[in-house]
């Protein structure tokens, strides 16, 4: 069972190496393995992840594990430079000064305090003989730490108060190692992908064949996936940004696969603004791991839970933050995402504006937000400010559009503001309630609740509104919704499902969108925003303005000349998108039936904020 | 102590040098370059990060290994001479996805070229953004 997490990331990777050879094999004698390979691997990657809810596995698989006996973590420290008896006090030949001590650490234990001053450090068991190491900074004594024979005692020469003490230390575990972590959160995600994956993957097997090269196609597909598994399943910052890396790399080739000029400029574009994003996320981890001597999310969150936030740390958040945000395409730094979301062939927008902006983006950001970085009324306010400028730019951008595809991307920044602003209220009520009522608890709970909850409806309305925009265009050949009208007539399917969608993001009931917004409007007028509540219920309100047009001239309307003969798209399109319009009836009435599965432990998760140290590391 | 703050100033210019070519140049090739500076910052960020006085490189020669004692003594030289091998570890695996998203940019940058017959961004602009 412990191999169930790791092969969320090695189905869709194998299946990625063996397609182009594959496909290859096959294109001898026509057969198509290449697609074959990709939807049996879809469809493992969706047994898995039910497979994730069903059995029993521990929260962390560790990978390469090695547990070193001495742990000397549990200690923050800064340098300081060697100072001269004199008007400071004593001489204190270097070392380091003690920031922060966690409790029921070995640093703890020992006896240490913040405001020590470690000069130096030597293994207990070499006697006298042997002098004290010299100490520069606190990452040495980790590594030390982590080198040494299990059980090793060390010596540590500290000055306190004028005096020279001499500290054994021997303590607890010490993990080295990969982790992969497995909470609600990472299980409402992994779902998530592997349902949209596989969808628009059924969709590419009719979709795909008007392209040239299709064997190219599904590798790319198949690593975006195993990038966004591996970005959620990883519990370690740098894992995050490697997988964060190459989702991104697959979905440069995808977005730029049909390789016309608007496909490569959109795609340069997206190559452009993702680098630089890439850029700030590295160098937040660089001053993360120099601050905490770990890259790894549980043990940063262990020290936030006691630390002062440093002037560091909030410049690394910022990073972040802009990071984090160009993934998402959050206001202000949205301007890729409308011209690479609609660039991509139709599966892959799905794939695109369904999950990949949530994976990498969202996801990413939450789980940094209140689980690593514990929440503060600043975040909070930065993401309430992203989610809310998102919301209303995404929106009136979107109205004015007549590319169907477009309006699409505009209205996923858009509705990614809902999510974030959630979020955001969740943090803000979690940072501002020293001691947190039950009243305040729920409210909390229900924005966050509504964030998740909605995340997952966008998914799955988003991702069938741009499958039957590809239905459309794979019919009539053209994505304008001036030229484009009464195809009820023609493509009843398509329209049906084109209108369950609109009527699912416009939160018309009983469509899923009502539910998560009206529970998002509750819980930010409850919070005590009145304003940022008039204005959810204001974009929703122009939202569904917006989507009546596409209905009144895609699917209402006169017929035009130039369409009297199109067909309905072919079955394996039709099956796909009618998946996840089910999804998005189910998903709003059967809330009750599920959501104690799959939403409540994701918000529990958040809820506990620096709280996942303890339920990832053990005791 | 100048010289030790004097290398992240560097990275801090280098970064904004890079930042301030990818806004501003036009030409796609120097929005490359600006891109490849501002990574190689962040690379060298990572690389200080871990460095530290002494700097010998983080390695147990083998030949050490089979007597425990100079085992021992090998692992000390290292915990108190060398620098810290995880940032370097780090920077190995940027490079490497810097190394592929710069090649991915500059194919694309030569099929914009086939297309529009020329570097210049302000020419490229079918999209509208």
């Amino acid at each position: 069972m412990e191999l169930l997490l790791p092969l969320t990331v090695v189905i869709p990777l194998a299946a990625a190496f063996i397609i182009p050879v594959a496909s290859l094999l096959g294109a001898k004698r026509g057969w198509p393995i290449g697609e074959i390979v990709a939807l049996l691997a879809a469809t493992a990657l969706l047994i898995v992840s039910f497979a994730t809810f069903a059995s029993d596995i521990p929260i962390t698989t560790w990978i390469g594990e090695y547990k070193a006996g001495s742990e000397l973590l549990g200690l923050t420290g800064r340098p300081v430079p060697a100072q001269v008896a004199g008007e400071g006090g004593a001489a204190l030949p270097g070392g380091v000064v003690v920031d922060q001590v966690v409790p029921n650490t070995a640093g703890d234990v020992a006896g240490i305090q913040p405001g020590d001053a470690i000069t130096g450090w030597k293994v207990a068991e070499e006697g006298e003989s042997r002098a004290f190491q010299p100490l520069g900074t606190m990452n040495e004594l980790r590594r030390a730490n982590a080198m040494l024979e299990p059980g090793t005692r060390v010596l540590l020469r500290v000055q306190r108060d004028g005096q020279t003490l001499e500290i054994g230390i021997r303590g607890g575990k010490s993990v080295v190692g990969i982790a992969m972590v497995c909470d609600g959160l990472t299980r409402l995600l992994l779902l998530v992908i592997a349902v949209v994956s596989f969808a628009a993957i059924l969709f590419s097997l009719s979709y795909m064949r008007t392209y040239t090269q299709v064997h190219l196609y599904y590798s790319p597909l198949m690593l975006l996936i195993a990038g966004m598994c591996g970005i959620v399943v990883s519990g370690d910052l740098f894992n995050i940004y490697v997988f964060l890396e190459v989702a991104a790399v697959a979905s440069f080739a995808l977005v730029g696969f049909g390789v016309e000029s608007e496909e490569l400029e959109a795609s340069f574009k997206y190559l452009v603004l993702s680098a630089v994003a890439s850029g700030f996320i590295l160098l937040g981890i660089g001053i993360v791991y120099n601050l905490r001597g770990t890259l790894n999310l549980a043990q940063i969150a262990e020290f936030t839970q006691f630390a002062e936030r440093n002037d560091a740390m909030w410049l690394a958040m910022a990073f972040f933050l802009a990071g984090f945000g160009l993934k998402a395409a959050m206001v202000p730094f949205h301007a890729w995402l409308p011209d690479a979301h609609p660039s991509a062939p139709a599966p892959v927008s799905a794939m695109l504006s369904g999950v990949l902006i949530k994976a990498s983006g969202v996801y990413v950001l939450a789980r940094l937000v209140f689980n690593v970085m514990g929440a503060s009324t600043a975040v909070a306010y930065t993401l309430m400010t992203m989610g809310m400028l998102s919301m209303v730019v995404g929106v009136f951008l979107a109205v004015g559009q007549w590319d169907f595809k477009r309006l699409l991307a505009y209205h996923s920044i858009s509705q990614m503001g809902y999510v974030v602003l959630a979020l955001g209220v969740g943090v803000e009520v979690l940072a501002r309630q020293r001691e947190m009522t039950v009243q305040w608890q729920s409210v909390a709970f229900l924005a966050i609740f509504g964030g998740l909850f909605h995340l997952a409806n966008h998914a799955a309305f988003k991702s069938l509104l741009f499958l039957s925009s590809g239905s459309v265009v794979h019919r009539t050949g053209t994505r304008n919704l001036k030229e484009l009208g009464g195809l009820r007539g023609r493509m009843p399917w398509t329209s049906l499902f084109a209108r369950i969608g609109s009527l699912s993001i416009s939160g018309v009931p009983p469509f899923n969108g009502f539910f998560s917004k009206l529970l998002i409007v509750i819980a930010v007028v409850w919070a005590g925003h009145w304003v940022l509540g008039a204005l959810t219920v204001l974009v929703s309100f122009m939202t569904l303005l917006s989507f009546t047009k596409v209905q009144r001239y895609l699917i209402e309307g006169d017929l035009p000349v130039r369409l009297h003969n199109v067909r309905e798209s072919p079955a394996p399109m039709l099956l796909a998108m009618g998946v996840l319009a089910v999804l998005c009836l189910g998903l709003g009435l059967l809330l009750p039936l599920y959501g104690g599965v799959l939403l409540k432990p994701a918000t529990n998760h958040l809820m506990q904020l620096a709280g996942y140290a303890k339920s990832v590391l053990g005791g | 102590m100048i010289h030790t703050v004097l290398p992240f100033v560097l990275c801090v210019v280098l970064f904004i040098i890079g930042l301030y070519a990818i806004a501003v140049k036009k030409n796609l090739i120097k929005v490359i370059i600006g891109i490849i500076v501002m990574h190689n910052a962040v690379n060298m960020f990572l690389v200080l990060i871990g460095f530290r006085p002494p700097a010998s490189g983080p390695v147990i020669a083998p030949i050490m290994t089979p007597e425990m004692g100079h085992r021992d003594e090998a692992v000390r030289a290292l915990l108190s001479h060398s620098v810290d091998p995880v940032p370097q570890a780090l920077v190995l695996t940027s490079i490497v996805i810097g190394l592929s998203v710069v090649a991915l940019m500059v194919v694309m940058a030569l099929r914009l070229h086939q297309k529009y017959g020329t570097f210049d961004l302000t020419q490229i602009t079918r999209l509208k953004g």
